[in-house]
């Protein structure tokens, strides 16, 4: 630990990061405790310590979570990032003039220092080229490799060594002093009152700041006051999890929010749920393991949430998506092998009422397989069932038939493709030879209303564009094709 | 008795961006109760005007007053309606969000949106026919839907003096008749409406005044007295570009370095 920034010139970074974390909880766990009674120790809340963490782990997530929520609905994640790598020297510079790792005055440096980087972010924009995705970047390495020049001084001075400085490159929360839980609570308060206070006036220009400017709204005021905000925020998160970690606190909650609803009351509150359910989790997780730092394991716990929602989110996760997408492509294809039983039906003149499964198959363009499979799912339905032919000569010359049921489903799938091509040609004008493609989509979606409307719309048509007879609703609840009506055709 | 107070009086305009002039001594009086479409090529400053009388862009030159007021104080009395691109639609509001946004110049600071504030809101939408997707977040509707949806919020301003910033473009034929009916509607309630348009068929029909901008105010009046062969080519043809080359030289010789992102 001593000699951490020492070696820091001739050690990469993450090097000491797992070297950083060991002391984490130190001299409250003794590790031959069990799991079981170290959960109870965090959660009665009788050590004094850990009720200090909590509290500001509980102040850190409500603020950075609303905070957040403001960010990323205006797109200004990288935003989030730059400012939190910007304050660096301003810590270092304000640690130079106390000597004291706690003190106003590294607050008061971060503050400086951050302005001092939106300020040349916006001088940046207005009087060159520069666009402002460079402009953050520029930024936000620049201060850094200034912060990380300064902090390496310190470290070699002799007020330096043991001044634990460094937790504000990768956090540590143990280190956490009532004062700086203060720092939280405040920032924590005026996050939550401009967000309850000003709620209105924030919606309005996020979503549209010229409408918002010409109804006298101060948006340039209201920007900034934003951005005091997001800094004094990052600054007393800082101890906690890190300047190269903080911005994770302000987007991922936000951004899991953003999967979860569209309405900017529920994403705040959601988020801010978010960022402490992960300051809870990941603090508990460190508590647990001796061996790793806290601000980590919170952003990971916060990545986890992001990704499970992401994936098993009711309504917007992906799972459900891919659910909701396989149970349509199933559909249509159970749709297409009837329309295949009724099209072989018909080319035998409706004098059969079975058909081999091979022919489905051509039909279909698909092998045996996959047509007993389709077929053992019609069953299944009870659209049909299946007759083993005597005097086989080919294996698996199973046959199929059709249910009553099987019958008018596959007649409604025919008639839907027909009279679709009947209404684009008759219609719309396409050309007979154009329509067919086009009704293979439309046949699966058309509802009965619609259909009953391009019925009324056609006089209930007979045949199609390529004089083929539409299945009619007598047809139907016949059970049959009346041969007279195909002979007319 | 003093004459009633004009709507809108612009007085002397001048406006650049990067020192590149848009606008130069522009001129304007606009009577209450007019319909006035504002025309002209690309570039020519139509929404520039629009956007100097809502205070979005700084003058260089001139002043204007609304009902006889210079600067903020009569904002509450103008109704806006920004192009459709210039905000975000993935922003996570609802359409009744939007609309309610009209009525904040009213509600003032802090205050909560009341129940009144709420009825107007649906009325107005219910005026555009958008009533069924109140609670449908913006992005998840049509161009036209959405520019209906900014008129039903222009609408809850209440205002005596609208200014619209192409209203027509990207809305479909029912959408664009149904915007101008509403139009000819608040016009015969005796509202003020300053119209940027840039389909030059159907202007003739749309308005009964028109300005013909283009850097310059070409013309200002009646539509039968505007929208005549020999003015448009003078808004429309090539007899300026020395003018435009004269502006872009300012611009080149006074050395801006910024690129003109900022004006669109």
């Amino acid at each position: 630990m001593l000699s951490y920034l020492h070696s820091y010139d001739r050690k990469i970074v993450p090097m000491s990061l797992f070297f950083l974390s060991n002391q984490l909880w130190a001299g409250q766990i003794s590790s031959d405790k069990g799991i079981a009674d170290q959960a109870l120790r965090f959660f009665s809340l009788s050590d004094y310590s850990v009720q200090i963490v909590l509290l500001g782990v509980l102040f850190m997530g409500i603020g950075s979570g609303l905070m957040g929520g403001f960010v990323v609905t205006r797109k200004l994640s990288l935003f989030g990032d730059t400012l939190s790598h910007a304050v660096l020297p301003g810590v270092a510079v304000g640690f130079l003039w106390s000597q004291s790792k706690n003190s106003p005055s590294i607050i008061i440096g971060a503050l400086i220092a951050g302005f001092l980087g939106v300020f040349l972010i916006s001088l940046l924009q207005k009087t060159t080229r520069v666009r402002l995705d460079s402009a953050l970047g520029l930024v936000l390495s620049g201060f850094y490799a200034i912060g990380i020049c300064l902090l390496t001084r310190i470290q070699k001075m002799e007020f330096g060594n043991q001044s634990g400085i460094d937790r504000y490159l990768f956090g540590q929360i143990t280190g956490l002093s009532v004062a700086d839980v203060w720092g939280m609570g405040i920032s924590c308060l005026l996050v939550g009152f401009i967000t309850v206070a000003l709620y209105k006036e924030m919606l309005l220009t996020g979503f549209d700041p010229g409408f918002a400017r010409s109804i006298g709204v101060p948006v340039d005021f209201l920007q900034y006051l934003l951005w005091m905000l997001l800094a004094f925020s990052i600054i007393t998160s800082l101890q906690v999890v890190g300047v190269i970690l903080v911005s994770a606190l302000l987007i991922i909650p936000a951004a899991t929010a953003s999967i979860i609803t569209h309405n900017m009351k529920a994403l705040l509150l959601w988020s801010a749920f978010l960022g402490v359910l992960s300051g809870v989790v990941g603090t508990f997780l460190s508590f647990l393991s001796n061996q790793l730092p806290t601000g980590p394991l919170i952003v990971l716990t916060s990545s986890t949430l992001f990704a499970l929602t992401l994936f098993f989110h009711p309504q917007n996760g992906l799972l459900f998506k891919w659910l909701l997408s396989r149970g349509r492509d199933k559909k249509t294809s159970l749709e297409n092998t009837l329309k295949a039983v009724y099209q072989e039906l018909e080319k035998d003149n409706f004098s059969n009422d079975n058909v081999p499964l091979h022919r489905l198959a051509k039909r279909r363009r698909i092998n045996m397989p996959q047509a007993h499979a389709e077929v053992r799912n019609l069953v299944q339905k009870q659209f049909g069932f299946l007759l083993t032919k005597e005097n086989q000569v080919l294996p698996n010359e199973d046959l199929f038939s059709l249910t009553p049921d099987g019958w008018s489903e596959a007649c409604r799938i025919v008639r839907n493709h027909r009279l679709w091509e009947l209404y684009l040609t008759n219609e719309v004008q396409y050309a007979p030879d154009h329509v067919h493609e086009d009704a293979e989509k439309i046949e699966h979606i058309l509802g009965d209303e619609t259909v009953r409307k391009i019925e009324r719309i056609l006089s209930n048509p007979r045949m199609d564009p390529h004089g083929k007879l539409i299945p009619s609703q007598d047809d139907i609840e016949k059970g049959f094709i009346d041969k007279k009506v195909i002979n007319l055709g | 008795m003093s004459p009633p107070l004009l709507p809108l009086e612009i007085h002397d305009l001048t406006v650049s961006y990067d020192r590149r002039p848009v606008l130069y001594g522009v001129d304007l009086e606009i009577q209450e109760g007019s319909l006035v479409g504002v025309i002209g090529p690309n570039g020519a400053g139509k929404s520039t005007l629009i956007k100097t009388v809502m205070g979005l862009v700084p003058t260089t030159g001139g002043w204007v007053k609304i009902f006889g007021n210079k600067g903020k104080k009569s904002y509450t009395r103008v109704g806006y309606v920004p192009q459709r691109e210039s905000v975000d639609w993935d922003f996570p509001v609802s359409v009744l969000d939007v609309v309610l946004m009209g009525r904040f110049g009213h509600i003032g600071w802090v205050r909560r949106v009341s129940k009144k504030d709420r009825s107007i809101a649906c009325e107005c939408l219910e005026k555009v026919n958008m009533l069924p997707f109140a609670d449908r977040q913006i992005g998840k509707l049509s161009g036209g839907q959405q520019q209906r949806v900014f008129l039903a919020r222009a609408l809850a301003q209440e205002s005596d003096l609208y200014l619209m910033d192409e209203p027509f473009v990207g809305v479909d034929a029912v959408t664009e008749n149904a915007i101008i009916e509403l139009l000819r509607e608040l016009k015969s309630k005796g509202k003020t409406l300053l119209v940027v348009h840039h389909d030059l068929s159907n202007a003739k029909d749309y308005f009964d005044q028109l300005i013909l901008l283009n850097m310059r105010l070409i013309a200002h009046g009646k539509v039968e007295e505007t929208f005549t062969k020999e003015l448009l080519q003078k808004t429309y043809g090539g007899r300026l570009t020395v003018f435009t080359e004269i502006a872009d030289q300012v611009a080149a010789n006074l050395g801006s370095n910024r690129n003109s992102s900022a004006s669109k």
